[in-house]
């Protein structure tokens, strides 16, 4: 049991760290990028303005892979601590 | 498409593929029809109406063959819902009329404040995935306060989950219910309160008989249509215009010269301000930094939050069959929802466009006024007051401050503007009508079974049988969408100001009980109590202050975003009266160990 316990404890570790590294990208491109919309408009690339672009689709892609770049590492902390249900 | 009890169950999500491959076929060979109809001189009207009516009935379909007497079948849809399909679902149950119709209205009028609604709803996801849904998911609960219940014990937390979800939730379904009658008043050419009622009898259909289940297929159904809908138009519009197949990526330079246009006609309000009309004021995309900054943040914040805690959202994710299927269905029901956002913008700028550059033949600014007022699309616009075209300052030309709209009808205008045929407007109808019906599907759902499973079979009658809760469900369904369609008849609320009051109540009393039940074991039951009450006492409070201007927006929160003053408020009380109160048993620590990992059983047993 004490060996189940540390094992959860270690899984739950790193789940931890992932998730905090995810929020903190999910800060960035969801709050702190459309902050400084200003200043990146200044930035033209083809033929976008970058604070514009963000805010109606780069920040959209990133959401996505972001979500999906986690569900991929988080199999595979749960593979490694064999806690996966699938 | 057999969806009965029992063994077939598993047949027919074996032959999802077939069954919905077969269905989108049908839909774009009725489609095709339709068209052929117009061209053999069948009218407009009832092209509309033959696609609201086609499109409702096989709703209702699915809503009948998926109806059961389980109450696993009935509350989650027997959890076998793969990743790919709950994505779907949850993506129409997430994409309102709102969505639809009005947002990209809202884009096209409100610049740069109002794209916070846009990251708002897509960044969400991440917190949903990273805080929420495979957490709840491994619960194994039937609803979100069965979720607070279980975790904080005793029947006041489990209350006052239900109650913020109530208020929540029916906020947002009387806007919905709104949307389905507007939709059908105009398609059918009924009065808008009875189209009320028309939509909502739609709605019970696909929801009634078959519970989650039902409503599950029905969504996956409507989510197709929907797509379709949205993105013809504006593929369509886009090769017209010279910006290609695919004008996500290019219309970049759109933007550009919608910049250089409007500063070439001079942004200024209307001589004579024309009711319920607005004229192009915002730019299109111009944010100042300082203030407008902290007012796209925090809306966004608020967008954010409140996704995270919306039980008809959540309560998607419990009907997976695994917990990592519930995470892959959140990043599927994300890519879903993006496809549909990341195109509101380039409709509003393409759109824009049309209306604006004198190297288009669609464009009406700069133009004669008696030209444009004869224009079949404004003429009918016109008719039901939803545009106006004035000669304020006399000249004969349509001056920019000139043109007039309601910021609603962008979407479903946009097929007449760029001279489509009217089949792309009865599909664009469809369309809507599937987004509104598909949400307000998943909220009354959400509201009628926290009332029958943790009021009733929780809270007053813990030994009712199965049959007995299934049938108080299905009552409270019809009971509480004809509450929401006599208050939607009424029309109280504008579609979005009520939308974001439904997320500022959700993030304000139910996020940080949520969040904090699976992050911090300490957290206790008078904790959340406290942040429930508080959080969500303190939004309303807040909310009828500014509404009724008894007082003056602190730091410019208004009442879209009162979530700011809720959450904080829930963090601090929760988190203050749980260190005040002894910590939750170690049963209880154990169980939230249990939440944090996939494998294992479930922590409410199937039959609970």
């Amino acid at each position: 049991m004490s060996n189940d316990a540390e094992r959860n404890a270690q899984h739950w570790a790193k789940t931890r760290s992932l998730t905090i590294f995810i929020l903190i990208l999910w800060f960035v491109f969801g709050l702190l990028l459309p902050w400084f919309a200003k200043e990146l408009d200044t930035i033209v690339i083809f033929g976008w303005k970058l604070g514009y672009y963000f805010i109606v689709q780069g920040s959209l892609i990133a959401f996505v892979v972001m979500i999906w770049y986690q569900n991929m590492r988080q199999d595979a902390i749960d593979r490694e601590f064999g806690v996966s249900d699938e | 498409m057999a969806v009965q009890d029992a063994p077939q169950g598993a047949k027919f999500t074996d032959r999802l593929g077939l069954v919905y491959g077969l269905y989108t076929i049908g839909f774009l060979v009725f489609f095709a029809l339709m068209a052929y109809l117009e061209t053999q001189g069948f009218q407009a009207k009832t092209i509309g109406i033959l696609f609201l009516m086609f499109t409702i009935a096989i709703y209702a379909i699915i809503g009948y063959l998926s109806r059961t007497m389980q109450a696993e079948a009935y509350y989650v849809a027997g959890r076998e819902v793969p990743a790919l399909y709950n994505g779907m679902a949850t993506a129409a149950d997430w994409m309102s009329g709102a969505s639809f119709v009005a947002l990209a209205g809202g884009i096209y009028f409100g610049g740069y404040p109002y794209l916070g609604f846009i990251i708002g709803w897509t960044g969400g996801y991440v917190l949903v995935n990273s805080l929420m849904a495979p957490y709840l998911r491994k619960f194994g609960c039937y609803t979100v306060p069965d979720f607070i219940g279980t975790r904080y014990g005793g029947n006041i937390a489990r209350l006052c989950a239900v109650i913020i979800l109530v208020v929540a939730s029916f906020t947002y379904v009387t806007a919905q219910i709104n949307a389905t009658g507007t939709i059908a008043s105009r398609a059918l050419g009924i009065p808008f309160e009875v189209g009320v009622w028309f939509g909502l009898l739609g709605i019970l259909l696909c929801s009634m008989l078959g519970g989650m289940r039902g409503v599950t297929w029905t969504q996956v159904a409507q989510y197709i249509v929907l797509i379709i809908a949205y993105l013809t138009p504006v593929i369509w519009m886009s090769n017209k215009q010279g910006f290609g197949m695919i004008p996500h990526f290019t219309y970049g330079e759109a933007a550009l010269r919608v910049q250089e246009l409007e500063a070439q006609y001079g942004l200024q309000k209307a001589a004579t301000a024309v009711a319920g009309l607005k004229e192009l004021t915002t730019p299109h995309f111009d944010p100042q930094g300082g203030l407008d900054s902290w007012k796209f943040a925090t809306l966004a914040l608020c967008m954010m939050t409140g996704t995270a805690s919306l039980p008809h959202i959540l309560m998607r994710y419990f009907t997976t069959p695994t917990v990592t299927a519930a995470r892959r269905s959140v990043g599927w029901s994300l890519f879903f929802i993006f496809l549909l956002y990341f195109t509101a913008p380039a409709l509003a700028t393409l759109t824009k466009l049309q209306l604006l550059d004198p190297n288009l033949a669609t464009s009406v600014i700069g133009k004669a006024v008696a030209d444009v007022q004869a224009l079949e699309w404004v003429k009918n616009w016109s008719a039901v007051g939803y545009l106006a075209v004035q000669d304020q300052n006399g000249d004969g030309i349509v001056q920019l401050n000139e043109f007039f709209m309601r910021p609603d009808i962008v979407v479903l205008a946009t097929p007449e503007i760029a001279g489509l045929p009217y089949v792309i407007s009865g599909l664009v109808a469809a369309g809507g009508m599937a987004a509104a019906m598909s949400t307000a599907d998943g909220l009354l759902l959400a509201i009628a079974n926290a009332l029958s499973h943790d009021l009733y079979y929780k809270i007053i009658d813990p030994k009712a049988e199965t049959s007995t809760r299934l049938v108080v469900a299905r009552v409270l369904l019809v009971v509480i969408g004809a509450a929401a369609a006599f208050v939607a008849s009424m029309k109280l609320t504008g579609i979005l100001g009520a939308v974001a009051w439904a997320f500022c109540f959700a993030c304000s009393g139910l996020f940080f009980p949520l969040v904090l039940g699976v992050w911090w074991k300490r957290a206790n039951t008078a904790g959340a109590i406290a942040g429930m009450v508080f959080g969500f006492g303190a939004g309303t409070w807040y909310l009828y202050m500014i509404y009724n201007g008894l007082m003056d927006p602190v730091w410019s929160i208004d009442h879209l975003r009162f979530g700011i003053i809720g959450m904080p408020v829930s963090l601090v009380a929760m988190v203050v009266v749980s260190l005040l109160t002894p910590a939750p048993s170690a049963e209880v620590q154990d169980m939230v160990d249990r939440t944090r990992y996939p494998s294992g059983d479930t922590i409410l047993d199937a039959k609970h």
